[in-house]
């Protein structure tokens, strides 16, 4: 037998397959190498990017609420101040959590640790640790909102049997945010620009109709915050919680759905440019 | 013998630069094949594309017979890589980098075990396996490195400078190890600007030099076809050297002047020494040694420093 009959040990994976170069069906390998990874990272820091919601339902949800009484939720309900940010918050957890995961997390790796070049050089292609790697945020981001709803159940504020359908939702909202978190991490090249992602993040915190409805703004600021994911994610999450369902909500569900399909098609081609030239 | 690389008139540009100049060259199945020259020459280059991880810009490239551009993952599982810099995974302790790697080459977590432990046992880190990556020191992240590199079998194993920055024990130690895999058949590929490296190691080189090649084959005959057999390397002190070298023309092959020295490369260099003494001219320190790869890639590449 000469060596070239010879097989190595790894799988070696078959011309032709979908996305060929691109994907070797194995994104499970760069979660798994997450999951790993994850027991030995700091979890102080984990926990803190869990707690800032809370602290937010409980200062502005209770402490606030308690001057506010009820809001008018979309289809004329009242319901009370607590309940109506909660659904907000947790989406604004979920984001969090993969935002967290797909930002600072990916541009470590992506410039001090040399995680993707070494992954690249093995048989994994680029969809691999796209897809693995937001897979990941997708899980931090789930997690902390699932804490965070049982907090809400806890305290009564899930209003109706649909905020089980949350928990999918959540699912969604975390994909979305960690997909193109990564995805914009993927062209960031420095620490201030890193910076300025933080900035964008805080206004659309406080301004996509989490703490008040959007009918307070004047029209054309209606449509500048429905340019921005997040107030798609508190309406959704907001409907489901408090059981006050539009059909509007499937445009919502439309925006992540692209939101996911683009961050993943853009991280893939910016880790085939950067890694794979 | 089967070539498992050919390149030929294998080019990379980046804009108007040229890092890799058309160069043609077969490794085959078994060798130790070396590509050496001096920072910037190309070699790194050269070796992305053969890792399938950088595109060419022009020639041909066959790697186990499978063109990179089309079949980069399938090229890739069979390939091991010892990249110029660790990129060991610094969030994962020694054994887990280990199963990790062999995740990302498809292989189940069933045959990963033993092959860890073998692995660590080859790498002189059987006792380190649950240490974190940065307690290790600069050798044992090397050998971790190659370790990690071998986890998938490879059939060639690609080594970008594998023991720049490393002190003697370890670099000896590292040898030793790379020494076993060449018995073992693997197929080595290293780039270095070590000499004695180079010669420690390599069945076959080629010196590349502004991403062209400048020479190619077995170091000896490399230092038999660039060199002499002996160099005599005599001192008269820095400001007589020059004046004294006019009166050596002649002597050996050929006479080379150095600031510091000058080099008489010949094949007897004692009997240039007694030749030299004869007339009359008494150097100050003298020292005869073989002809070197050094010698050999000092007259290919120039000796003005490259930056």
């Amino acid at each position: 037998m000469t060596a070239l009959e010879q097989r190595s040990a790894a799988p070696v994976p078959r011309s032709g397959r979908l996305l060929g170069a691109l994907y070797a069906g194995n994104a499970r390998a760069v979660l798994a190498r997450g999951l790993t990874a994850t027991r030995s990272s700091n979890w102080v820091v984990v926990l803190s990017g869990f707690l800032e919601p809370v602290l937010y339902l409980l200062s502005l949800g209770i402490g606030l609420g308690s001057v506010i009484g009820t809001v008018r939720a979309g289809s004329g309900a009242e319901i009370g101040y607590a309940a109506y940010i909660a659904p907000a918050l947790l989406a604004v957890s979920a984001m969090n959590g993969a935002i967290m995961d797909s930002t600072w997390n990916v541009f470590f790796k992506m410039h001090f640790s040399k995680l993707y070049q070494g992954m690249v050089s093995t048989s994994l292609g680029p969809f691999d640790v796209a897809l693995g790697e937001i897979a990941l945020a997708l899980l931090r981001g789930a997690l902390y909102a699932l804490g965070f709803l049982v907090i809400m159940q806890a305290l009564g504020l899930n209003l109706a049997w649909t905020a089980l359908l949350a928990l999918p939702a959540i699912l969604l909202i975390a994909a979305g945010f960690a997909s193109v978190g990564m995805a914009v991490t993927s062209f960031v090249k420095t620490f201030q620009q890193m910076e300025w992602i933080q900035f964008f993040l805080l206004p659309m915190f406080l301004f996509s109709a989490t703490f008040y409805p959007i009918t307070v703004y004047p029209p054309p600021i209606q449509v500048l915050v429905q340019v921005f994911p997040l107030y798609h994610g508190v309406e959704l999450v907001r409907g489901l919680t408090t059981g006050i369902l539009e059909p509007g909500m499937l445009l919502h569900v439309l925006y992540y759905v692209v939101m996911v399909a683009l961050g993943i098609v853009f991280t893939t081609r910016r880790l085939r440019a950067l890694f794979l030239d | 013998m089967t070539a498992v690389i050919a390149a030929e008139a294998l080019e990379k540009r980046y804009g108007d630069v040229a890092a890799v100049d058309g160069i043609s060259f077969e490794v085959q199945a078994g060798e130790a094949f070396g590509l050496l020259g001096p920072n910037g020459a190309g070699k790194s280059t050269t070796m992305r594309m053969l890792g399938a991880v950088s595109s060419r810009t022009g020639g041909t490239l066959s790697i186990l017979g499978l063109d990179p551009d089309r079949s980069g993952p399938e090229i890739r599982a069979q390939l091991g890589v010892v990249p110029q810099t660790d990129n060991l995974d610094r969030e994962l302790r020694v054994r887990d980098n280990l199963l990790v790697y062999g995740r990302y080459f498809g292989m189940s977590r069933r045959d990963l075990g033993p092959r860890a432990d073998a692995l660590l046992e080859f790498a002189q880190l059987a006792d380190r396996a649950k240490a974190k990556v940065d307690e290790l020191s600069g050798g044992m992240k090397r050998r971790l490195t190659i370790a990690r590199a071998l986890v998938n079998d490879p059939r060639i194993l690609l080594l970008d400078e594998p023991t720049t920055g490393l002190d003697p024990q370890a670099r000896h130690i590292l040898w030793d190890r790379l020494f076993r895999l060449k018995e073992q058949g693997t197929t080595l590929v290293l780039t270095t600007h070590y000499m004695d490296e180079a010669e420690q190691l390599c069945d076959r080189l080629v010196v590349v030099d502004k991403g062209v090649i400048m020479a190619e084959g077995s170091p000896a005959e490399l230092i038999a076809r660039y060199s002499s057999r002996e160099v005599l390397e005599v001192r008269f002190g820095s400001e007589h050297n020059v004046r004294v070298a006019e009166q050596l023309t002649g002597l050996g092959d050929r006479v080379e002047v150095l600031p510091d020295r000058i080099l008489v490369y010949t094949d007897n260099g004692e009997r240039e020494l007694a030749a030299i003494v004869g007339q009359g001219l008494s150097p100050i320190t003298s020292l005869v040694r073989r002809s070197s790869l050094e010698d050999v890639f000092l007259r290919l590449t120039g000796r003005s420093l490259v930056e």
